[in-house]
């Protein structure tokens, strides 16, 4: 789950990195209490999970309430990027001396924590990296050792930030580190991160991805939980505790196991077609699955025809078969499905289909045969 | 031949009990043949459960039993130290199916394992299992649909498109060695290329294929495996050419993150490392089906 930057930032002040002072607004009225709390000058900032916001005029700076007002009532409502904006983020407007980067994420190749840190933040990371390279100061970190206060500190070093800097960030990269573990996070990343003229350093922005496998161990996610706007259709199989992602194509698709529904997918892809959604109803695929997959993917107005791709391992393929026409006595089902089982006791399922089939329900042999009449079926070109 | 387990292999259900999931696959694969010798469950040392003895730690399993084999299918939040417990025992091969396991949990026992018990081989977690037909499946691979004598060896990250595979195979008579699921997550004990190189050097294992799917450069690093150590024909299909951007295809592991991950690198990789590299699963099947005749 990602994590709006307000949210980012308190959790940040959980794990005892120092943010600015700020708070939550939804409206113009709360935008301007929130920024008496901080102290003039306030940033006001656009609240919405995807980049570019500063130059879609999401971010502003306001030097007293008139212009809060202003800023606040332009950016509620705000689309930026297809995502309207709903809330807003007020903080103290911190003067800056420097911009660094910092993340936490895992790497997958070496199968440990990789740190990045960089002189050079307040840009794309991935810009640095492609440009400048060697302006990123990488440290691989032992999940089973940690970070030492030590290590930060020789990191900080080897990434040339400023001498004023270096304690104040080795201990917030202790601490940051903390949160990526402690916090279970996918991602903790701050661009940038600032030190002030003053001589502070400090989290001003923040970009967290949380695990939402380790949920069962943080009871306080909750308060992130419905806060994120998604797609109607995601939502809606969401509540069936379906694993869903909506797609923009035609035919609807149903498979057991995440691999075969990725492959459906491409299949469908690969014939002419293209596909309205992913769905992985699992290994269960039984009546109630399969009738709560069918209903979602029904008030899907968008779906023309529907592709059920089943391979049966543990889950026998006569109970699907049994399970579909179960389905469809309980839903109505406004667009023709193309069925395709296989695998354990293939042959007893398709005899309890038979039937049932008509030019509505539509039984075809392989995976490729089934992907070609489901396209068809939605006016494609197969 | 096969790789990692066969009829020698002796079987520990860890955390058994008449409910559990552990007990319901473990009973399924005792059925293909495979010997399943024990179960653990802290609870219920000294009973029996459908004529399997239980121990209280896997030590005390091992120990009365020999077991060199553990199938871990307990809840996410026990399983990090589910695998440790066995590594500590000793048990050389450890296969945990469980699904849903933290990362951070994932990445500290990965290393704990690397470690402090260099000897034990995790495969897993959120993977299938493997299976050696004709002689050993620990996990949740329908046994029928598998075909003994070999020569293809299947490696994959999925778990529905590697029974797609052995199907495939199988009703074209092609039989396989071995098939091993690695699992779709972000921190797998047994990679491509700790398979790749077992398949390799098992001189019944004449052609490999391998399923990858987006996500991380594991398939990437294969190819780079193939290239210098790999002899045997590789016939490969990567899952997810369509998959769209920053988002978790099912498994925790298959997201694109920005332009990397993608089904076309990985296709590319291993084309560039001499691989057959199919389009849909139906297509590999067909091409090595047409490998292994050419083998004669």
């Amino acid at each position: 789950m990602d994590l709006f930057e307000y949210q980012g930032k308190q959790y940040f002040a959980r794990f005892g990195i120092p943010i600015s002072k700020g708070g939550v607004a939804d409206t113009v009225d709360e935008a301007v209490a929130r920024a008496e709390d901080a102290g003039y000058p306030v940033v006001v900032k656009a609240q919405v999970k995807v980049g570019g916001r500063g130059k879609a005029g999401g971010v502003k700076l306001a030097a007293d309430a008139a212009e809060v007002r202003t800023h606040a009532g332009a950016i509620l409502g705000l689309d930026i990027k297809g995502h309207v904006v709903k809330r807003l983020w007020i903080e103290h407007a911190s003067d800056i001396a420097k911009e660094y980067y910092a993340s936490f994420t895992l790497d997958r190749s070496a199968k440990k924590h990789l740190g990045m840190l960089s002189a050079e933040g307040g840009v794309e990371i991935e810009e640095v990296a492609a440009t400048n390279p060697d302006a990123i100061a990488l440290l691989h970190v032992d999940p089973v050792d940690g970070l030492s206060l030590e290590a930060a500190r020789e990191w900080v070093a080897r990434a040339t930030l400023d001498p004023a800097a270096r304690e104040q960030a080795a201990e917030l990269l202790v601490r940051l580190y903390a949160c990526f573990t402690e916090g279970d996070c996918d991602l903790a990343e701050v661009n940038p991160l600032i030190l002030t003229p003053e001589g502070r350093v400090h989290a001003l922005d923040a970009k967290v991805t949380l695990d939402d496998n380790a949920a069962f161990r943080h009871p306080e996610w909750e308060e992130f939980a419905g806060t994120d706007v998604e797609d109607e259709r995601e939502a809606r199989a969401r509540a069936r505790g379906l694993n869903y992602i909506g797609l923009s194509g035609s035919v609807g698709i149903i498979a057991n196991g995440a691999g075969l529904a990725m492959s459906t997918l491409d299949v469908v892809n690969q014939v002419g077609g293209s596909a309205a959604n992913f769905l992985d109803i699992g290994g269960g695929a039984n009546a109630d699955v399969m009738a709560a997959a069918l209903e979602v993917i029904n008030s899907d107005p968008a779906v023309l025809s529907i592709l059920v791709n089943i391979f049966g391992g543990i889950t026998r393929v006569d109970e699907v078969a049994k399970g579909v026409l179960e389905a469809l006595d309980r839903v109505d089902i406004s667009s023709p499905i193309v069925l395709r089982l296989d695998g354990t006791n293939a042959e007893a399922g398709r005899q309890i289909l038979a039937p049932h089939l008509s030019d509505r329900l539509v039984a075809e042999p392989t995976m490729l045969d089934a992907a070609r009449r489901a396209v068809a079926l939605a006016g494609g070109q197969s | 031949m096969s790789i990692f387990v066969d009829e020698r292999t002796n079987v520990v259900i860890q955390g058994i009990s008449p409910t559990s999931q552990g007990l319901y696959h473990g009973l399924r694969n005792r059925a293909y043949g495979t010997r399943v010798v024990a179960g653990t469950n802290p609870k219920r040392g000294g009973e029996e459960i459908e004529g399997i003895p239980v121990f209280a730690t896997v030590a005390e399993a091992v120990e009365a039993t020999g077991a060199n084999a553990s199938f871990i299918s307990v809840p996410p939040k026990f399983a990090a130290d589910a695998i440790v417990e066995a590594a500590a025992a000793g048990v050389p091969f450890v296969v945990c199916i469980t699904e849903g396991i933290p990362a951070q949990d994932e990445a500290v026992t990965y290393n704990r394992l690397v470690r402090e018990f260099p000897g034990t081989r995790l495969l897993g977690p959120n993977c299938p299992g493997i299976i050696s037909p004709g002689k050993c499946n620990i996990g949740i691979t329908s046994g029928d649909i598998a075909l003994a004598g070999g020569p293809v060896g299947i490696v994959s990250r999925s778990g529905t498109l590697t029974y797609q595979a052995l199907h495939e195979l199988s009703q074209q008579g092609v039989g396989q060695t071995s098939c091993v699921g690695i699992g779709g997550d972000p921190v797998p004990g047994t990679s491509f290329i700790d398979c790749l190189a077992a398949f390799e050097a098992d001189p019944d294992t004449r052609a490999i294929m391998m399923i990858g799917e987006i996500g991380g450069s594991a398939e990437e690093e294969a190819a780079e495996f193939i290239t210098g150590s790999v002899t045997k024909p590789v016939v490969s299909y990567v899952a997810g050419v369509t998959a769209p951007p920053g988002r978790k295809m099912g498994h925790a592991g298959a997201i694109i993150s920005g332009s990397k991950g993608t089904a076309q690198a990985k296709m590319e990789a291993l084309s560039a490392a001499g691989v057959t590299v199919a389009l849909n699963p139906t297509e590999a099947g067909e091409a090595m089906v047409d490998v292994v005749r050419a083998l004669g």
